[in-house]
């Protein structure tokens, strides 16, 4: 290769080289502030702030979705697996909100730590399937022989 | 030939004008035919065969639109930044000229995706728009699509205009496996990828089909429009040659 043209190369390398070092370290210290919620765990352990509007986020526990009759305000726990957060919220909830599935809120912790919710958001999984094959691996769990075989949660319940 | 060029003498032929003009001209038919089939398959396939999801229903079609456009708008900038790249270090006239048009099929790329997602989003999460780390890593994508168009038609002297540009594009390349990664970095908003590189896709099958065969003709889609603007680009800079005027007229 000509000397020059080498030389012209061996800039943009060292330009690449340089930017991705410094993006990285942004990246690296942006690595908390970057995330969207926080879990139910961080927010057990005292990771996220106080007083101040945060998001949570995690699965609906099964069976806690408590609705207050004559009003639109709701009560659910989501949780991470290790920790559960209670929310409290008052509006319509996504037409993909549902008990097992995951969920992010916005709100402020009260003085019992009860989640005092602005805005409830669905997040939907990297999953896609038919109706007929959710329906299928749902009766396949439902069998007791079977469900050692079903390494899986099902897809949905109805 | 001189002794300098050596074994990049085929890169010298590749970066004519000319060249590129007559070969792209030959695969202009084949190019629109491939696309129109695959494109029209897999937009028939997807939105009226294709299976609805067991929970989102029939919205879940828009990722027959979202995904490809998605896969173009980072591999775009990719094509982009390399040409980019060779043009700076060879001073191939033909490079600037692909990355000149690969920048606003690229921004348009990448604003189908963000307009699909915020019509997802809506139905599925509750919101048109959050700032998570993927949404937000993608909007600075199309703000450096936008810097480098730009930028490349800030000088008076094009030459300064798409070395420019092209440092633009190089430094900008680090955003895209940010882009691709955040999901995974991070707690988004926006679920993990269901394409992935080291395992198998988690889509069922009949969904699956439809969406790569979408997949396919937006790249080949791409190729078409890359050629396209090339070929405008070439016609406008070369326009007082003799070769250029003698294919405008149809004489060989």
């Amino acid at each position: 290769m000509h000397p020059v043209r080498k030389q012209r190369l061996q800039w943009i390398l060292l330009i690449l080289v340089a930017t991705s070092i410094g993006i990285g370290l942004v990246v690296y210290t942006l690595r908390q502030n970057a995330n969207y919620f926080y879990t139910p765990s961080q927010i057990a352990s005292g990771v996220a702030p106080l007083g101040v509007a945060l998001r949570a986020g995690g699965m609906v526990t099964k069976g806690s979705l408590h609705r207050i009759a004559d009003s639109l305000e709701v009560s659910f726990d989501v949780s991470d697996g290790a920790a559960r957060l209670r929310v409290h919220f008052t509006g319509i909830l996504p037409d993909l909100f549902a008990e097992g599935q995951a969920a992010v809120v916005t709100g402020k912790l009260d003085d019992q730590s009860i989640m005092r919710a602005t805005q409830v958001l669905a997040k939907h999984d990297e999953n896609y399937m038919p109706p007929e094959v959710a329906d299928a691996m749902l009766e396949a769990y439902k069998r007791p022989d079977e469900r050692a075989r079903v390494d899986e949660e099902p897809y949905y319940e109805p | 030939m001189t002794e300098s060029r050596g074994n990049w003498q085929w890169l010298y032929r590749l970066g004519s004008p000319r060249w590129f003009y007559d070969i792209s001209g030959r695969w202009l038919p084949w190019l629109s035919a491939l696309t129109f089939f695959l494109l029209m398959t897999g937009l028939v396939w997807g939105l009226a065969f294709a299976p609805p999801d067991a929970r989102q229903g029939n919205s879940f079609r828009i990722i027959y639109l979202h995904v490809p456009a998605s896969f173009l708008a980072l591999a775009g900038y990719y094509i982009m930044a390399v040409a980019g790249a060779a043009g700076l270090v060879w001073r191939v006239k033909m490079a600037f000229i692909i990355m000149k048009s690969a920048a606003p099929i690229g921004a348009v790329m990448t604003l189908i995706a963000l307009f699909t997602g915020a019509i997802w989003g809506k139905p599925t999460w509750g919101a048109f728009w959050v700032w998570d780390a993927r949404v937000t890593s993608m909007l600075i994508l199309l703000f450096l699509y936008i810097g480098v168009l730009a930028l490349q038609r800030a000088f008076h002297n094009g030459d300064v205009g798409y070395k420019a540009s092209a440092i633009l594009a190089l430094v900008g390349t680090v955003n895209i496996p940010i882009i691709y990664k955040s999901v995974d970095w991070w707690y988004t908003l926006h679920q993990p990828a269901t394409l992935k590189l080291t395992s198998a896709p988690s889509m069922h099958i009949d969904m699956l089909q439809p969406l790569l065969v979408m997949i396919g003709g937006f790249y080949v889609f791409y190729v078409l429009v890359l050629c396209l603007f090339a070929r405008a680009e070439i016609v406008c800079q070369e326009r007082s040659t003799v070769w250029v005027r003698r294919r405008l007229e149809g004489t060989p």
